[in-house]
């Protein structure tokens, strides 16, 4: 019997692993990925440091844990080079793999922004348990840390690095941190708090150029400003990686396109997670990714189910200014009415007939996400 | 009493303590916290998530 063969050890593919063996123990199962295949959760990855965490402690599992724990050949630091839909085979170089299913837990990449400079490929970005092992090595003894992008991951890791004694400078060509998620007066109050702790805010502009200036870095911004830096970082977003199925003929546009089976345009080829694209959403976040594996998982069990996706908020770890946000659907009609108290701001994205479609909670304001949750609408119900 | 250590975030669970600003009591087993619970750090649903445990 052919395997049922995952590609992607993250929170993905792993976890479709673990809900497949809770209804068949027996196909025969195999991870492939290019990374270590040590279990690891990737949001740990921008939280870790504060807590002195070196990259072997967040690593939940080695990988023969995980084989042993799923039943499953892994297969680590090893990348598929093609997908043969019309064979149900996969090329590892010349090595050719057949597969009775395929799953697609491939993640996504750090978008890398057009940067000039002598020392632009001295930008890191770290998207991976290793690339934060590299990241977690750089700031020995460093101190200067300019960070590119003030959304999620780089709101997180400005907060991160400052309680863990190091400058921090962020740059985003937005008005305000978390531009996409909170509206300006939750914005402000990331701001505000981050700032309170030394986190130097650059907005309204974008990093030009990144130059060696001795033995350190200069960063230059397209407003004129200059910034020395140890290190700079960059967390603009992420990209589903897509190339993959792309060259193997599958629908892509966002990402890789699936029903709501996760079905990719071949019956026999699943994707999910942050790779995936459904309904025109693409959903870089970890509830998207367990409620999926939950319904795949059965899915390749022998149980058809599809999936659907409640309202899925999401926590930003800034623990400066805990926010949490469940954001109202693209083009939603309805506007944000703030409501601010002495320490937290509850923002409600409502429609005319006063529905709620989105929140942004910060502060003490977080408390009411239990409260708030069941009057939102489902993201795929 | 036993500790679980949440698979996403890595927020720890400790029966002992419970997490009394989400209304658990101290001392409350793991079985007993309600399904609506959710991981004060990442926000993730108990049923969401696998807990590992972490010592006896």
């Amino acid at each position: 019997m052919h395997p049922i063969l995952i590609i992607g050890s993250g929170l993905a593919g792993y976890n479709v692993a673990k809900e497949l063996r809770k209804l068949d123990k027996e196909t025969p199962l195999v991870v492939i990925t290019a990374d270590s295949g040590s279990f690891y959760s990737k949001p740990m990855l921008s939280n870790a440091l504060a807590q002195k965490k070196p990259p072997a402690a967040i690593a939940l599992n080695t990988p023969e844990q995980m084989a042993t724990q799923v039943n499953a050949t892994v297969r680590a630091k090893t990348r598929v080079s093609a997908i043969n839909a019309a064979t149900r085979t996969v090329s590892i170089g010349d090595e050719t793999l057949p597969y009775a299913k395929l799953v697609l837990a491939l993640g996504a990449d750090q978008i890398r922004l057009p940067i000039g400079g002598d020392a632009a490929d001295a930008i890191i970005t770290v998207n991976d348990l290793d690339d934060y092992g590299r990241f977690h090595n750089l700031l020995g003894g460093k101190k200067r840390v300019v960070i590119i992008g003030g959304g999620l991951i780089g709101s997180e890791f400005a907060n991160d690095l400052i309680v863990g004694g190091h400058e921090v400078a962020v740059i985003d060509i937005a008005n305000q941190p978390l531009g996409r998620l909170l509206p300006p007066e939750g914005g402000a109050m990331v701001r505000q708090k981050l700032a309170a702790l030394g986190v130097q805010w650059h907005f309204g502009t974008g990093a030009k150029t990144v130059d060696h200036d001795g033995a350190a870095l200069k960063v230059t911004l397209e407003n004129g400003a200059a910034l020395a830096a140890d290190i700079v970082l960059s967390a603009v977003g992420l990209k589903p990686r897509t190339d993959l199925a792309k060259a193997a003929g599958l629908t892509v546009n966002r990402g890789i396109v699936v029903n709501r089976n996760l079905q990719t345009s071949d019956a026999d080829i699943y994707a999910l997670g942050d790779c995936m694209e459904i309904e025109n959403l693409v959903m870089p976040f970890v509830m998207p990714i367990m409620h999926a594996a939950r319904a795949l998982g059965a899915t390749l069990g022998g149980k058809p189910t599809t999936v659907s996706f409640p309202a899925m908020p999401v926590l930003v770890k800034t623990p400066a200014c805990p926010t949490i946000v469940s954001p109202p659907a693209p083009g939603a009609t309805g506007e944000w009415k703030v409501e601010s108290a002495a320490d937290g701001i509850k923002s409600l994205f409502v429609d005319g007939t006063g529905k709620l479609l989105g929140f942004a909670l910060n502060g003490t304001a977080t408390a009411e996400r239990a409260k708030l949750l069941p009057q939102l609408p489902a993201v795929l119900p | 009493m036993k500790k679980w250590q949440c698979i996403v975030c890595g927020y720890v669970y400790d029966e002992a303590t419970g997490d009394p600003e989400h209304g658990i009591t101290a001392g409350t087993h793991w079985e007993d916290v309600p399904a609506d619970w959710a991981c004060p750090d990442c926000g993730i649903a108990k049923e969401d998530f696998e807990m590992v445990l972490l010592a006896a």
